[in-house]
């Protein structure tokens, strides 16, 4: 006998369910612009070829995120499901921050909760949606062209399926003051829902924002997140961007970022996870101009059966840029981290340097870490290095606190504490760092 | 305040202290001497609580109640303070970060409120001048970069706040230069009082010019070979270590 061909009868259901949505999307959707249309129906070619990711998939082998999928949501799950009034809101959004808020429920725009302080001289925020029709140049020149709907299946969904998320414009030579903090808010009090928020960040020459892409639950059931964000940092431009996922037990989160540098430009990334069901951030960099600098941290402090992976992907294509990767994991219970750094040294890219590291503490015996770095370097004048380390927490250093009258706990926090700083550091948006902190602070004295 | 009676410890099935007496009293002060490998951090880490080794014979102790039975914790907060001969490297924590925490713990246990900010500062200070550290030193990570001196002094400097009731130095006195040498001396010699003991482990005659004890003990081979007043660092500093070897060698064959 013949191996088993994968064929559409081998589908999933949940696969087949989002096949059948984007193809019902392609045919009724005729409101927005012919490009996206189009950009619609090349991602809706790439899903049906690509299929979602299967068991044998390598890029998804740790996080069978497919699989789950399958077996939380059904058919009917997927639809939108609108909750405006969702109860609990306001007290998931940073507080005592002058700071553009906008906020997502089950992926739908939410007016009530959101709020505008910047000019619009110096920042152009709307929905994508609204930007489809008003921004048709901007949309054109950059809407579909970095989130590779040919290799990513969940991008080629998103892309496929996604009507809404937020627009951002800003133009050249303005800083923003006040940071962009995009809440998206998975609402599952009714029911299951399944969100796929879309988003377009375009940072023009010599300009700087800081933005915020923060995930949250409200309610005990399923629900899941599939993002696609593409950020362009135009020439001399600085952008900081956060990702926070502080999401429910029962929620699944596929995201991917997609980001653009050209020349000289600042691009700085801070992912938190601290709470969730299965997670996977994608996040891809392409570094397509000279004297580029580009840092990525990441911290993932899990515990319960929280999955994390993070996938990231730099391609340094022009010589002379600098990139530095940091992810640090604390892991408790059964819970697990997945890292994944590409670093991609093209053969112009001379004189790059591209620096990766992934530090792990897993706490317990039933946690775990698959980490692995991937360098392919075809360029011959670079300084590339990666390292990988788990552990415990050292045991002279914890001694030596203990010496000091500290107990077991309160060691091990200080440590734990210490050992997260490195990353939480680097966000610079103060208010939100100090929340994080206290968040992490509240679990390491619950925990151990 | 501390008896040790026959006190066996090993290590990865190596057996290290066979066989320690030793009985130190409120006011008193110990130095332990003997060479290298002898056993005296040995002895100085069993005393903090450090797990690695196994006692696996004899007794300890401490204002009455049974330190063998106490996590390091519990005896920090009972008074008792490890000046390390290596302190360790904390990436990210810095002295003012863990010891406003450590102290106040201790102070609990005694009973006591905890020092608010205000009050605490005001202690830094003074112990800052006591053993004439710098601020910016206490605000660095613990260790990291520091000179040998720098760690030296750190660890003095943490003990003048934590006022422990038994402290153990151990090699304080190495890779300190003489003014540095002079300044750590003081420093105990001002936090002396007919309450607290210390217990000095060195193995130089020289600190004992600065920190006068009363007693002076030879360990060897993990056991205490020789007892006596302050003249026998003399005595040993004037013939060496090999005649300690040799009459404890002599005694066992
Ligand atoms: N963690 C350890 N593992 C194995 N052997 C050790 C350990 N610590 C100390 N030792 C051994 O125990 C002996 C005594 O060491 P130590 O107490 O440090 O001596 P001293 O402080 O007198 O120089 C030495 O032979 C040393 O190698
Ligand atoms: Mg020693």
């Amino acid at each position: 006998m013949s191996q088993i061909i994968i064929s559409k009868q081998h589908q999933t259901a949940i696969e087949e369910a989002f096949l059948q949505q984007a193809d019902l999307f392609q045919k009724t959707s005729h409101s927005t612009s012919p490009y996206v249309q189009k950009v619609r129906r090349e991602a809706f070619a790439n899903l049906e070829k690509l299929g979602l990711p299967g068991n044998k998939n390598e890029e998804y082998k740790y996080t069978r995120i497919t699989r789950a999928l399958n077996k939380h949501f059904a058919p009917e799950n997927i639809k939108p499901a609108y909750a405006e009034n969702a109860i609990g809101i306001s007290q998931l959004i940073l507080s005592g921050i002058e700071a553009n808020i906008l906020v997502f429920v089950n992926g739908k725009f939410s007016q009530q909760h959101s709020n505008m302080v910047s000019p619009p001289q110096e920042i152009i925020i709307s929905t994508l949606s609204e930007a489809f029709e008003s921004h048709t140049n901007l949309i054109e020149r950059y809407y579909g062209k970095y989130a590779d709907s040919k290799t990513d299946a969940f991008t080629a969904l998103n892309t496929a399926v996604a009507e809404d998320g937020i627009f951002i414009y800003v133009p050249q030579g303005k800083v923003v003051s006040a940071p962009v903090l995009i809440y998206f808010i998975t609402d599952t009090t009714e029911e299951k829902t399944v969100s796929q928020p879309r988003n377009l960040y375009i940072i023009e020459e010599n300009s700087q924002v800081d933005l915020v892409e923060s995930f949250h639950t409200v309610g005990e059931q399923e629900g899941y997140h599939n993002i696609v964000s593409e950020i362009v940092v135009n020439k001399q431009a600085v952008v900081n961007y956060h990702k926070i996922e502080i999401e429910g037990k029962d929620t699944y989160h596929t995201g991917n970022t997609h980001v653009v540098q050209t020349a000289e430009s600042l691009f700085n990334a801070v992912t938190v996870s601290v709470s969730g069901g299965m997670i996977r951030n994608n996040l891809n960099l392409v570094i397509d101009a000279e004297n580029c600098e580009s840092h990525m941290y990441g911290l993932y402090m899990l515990d319960q059966e929280t999955l994390v992976d993070n996938h990231t992907m730099v391609d340094h294509r022009k010589a002379n840029s600098f990139s530095n990767e940091l992810y640090k994991g604390i892991m408790d219970d059964k819970s697990k981290g997945v890292f994944n750094g590409k670093v991609y040294v093209r053969p112009d890219a001379q004189k790059t340097n591209a620096f990766q590291s992934n530090k792990n503490i897993l706490l317990t015996d039933d946690a775990s870490i698959d980490t692995k770095p991937q360098l392919e370097i075809w360029a011959d004048d670079v300084k590339c290095s990666h390292g990988a380390t788990t552990g415990q927490i050292d045991a002279e250093q914890l001694f030596y606190l203990q010496t000091r009258g500290l107990d077991k706990r309160q060691a091990t926090a200080l440590l734990l504490k210490a050992f997260a700083s490195d990353v939480l550091q680097n966000i610079r948006i103060q208010p939100l760092r100090e929340v994080l902190e206290k968040i992490i602070s509240q679990r390491l004295q619950k925990d151990l | 305040m501390l008896t040790i009676e026959n006190l066996h410890a090993k290590v990865e099935s190596k057996d290290i202290l066979k066989g320690i007496n030793l009985n130190v009293k409120p006011g008193e002060v110990h130095a332990i001497m003997g060479p290298n490998g002898s056993g005296k951090s040995t002895l100085a880490s069993v005393l903090a609580g450090r797990e690695d080794f196994e006692v696996t014979e004899g007794s300890v102790e401490y204002l009455g109640n049974d330190l063998l039975d106490m996590n390091p914790a519990e005896r920090a907060r009972e008074g008792i303070f490890l000046a390390f001969q290596y302190p360790v490297e904390i990436p990210g924590v810095s002295t003012t970060n863990f010891l406003k925490t450590a102290l106040n713990q201790i102070r609990k246990h005694q009973g006591l409120d905890p020092l608010d900010a205000v009050s605490f500062l005001k202690q830094m200070k003074e112990k800052m001048q006591l053993v004439e550290i710098d601020q910016s030193l206490l605000s660095r990570a613990l260790n990291e970069g520091f000179s040998g001196g720098e760690k030296k002094r750190n660890e003095i400097f943490q003990m003048a706040m934590l006022e422990p009731k038994l402290a153990i130095l151990d090699e304080t006195d190495s890779g300190l230069d003489i003014d540095a040498l002079r300044i750590v001396a003081n420093g105990v010699n001002k936090l002396r009082t007919s309450e607290n003991a210390t217990i000095v482990v060195t193995h130089y005659q020289r600190l004992l010019d600065y920190i006068v004890p009363d007693y002076v003990h030879v360990l060897y081979d993990g056991r205490i070979v020789k007892s006596g007043t302050k003249e026998l660092a003399l005595e040993l500093e004037e013939k060496g270590y090999d005649w300690i070897k040799e009459t404890a060698n002599a005694a066992t064959i």
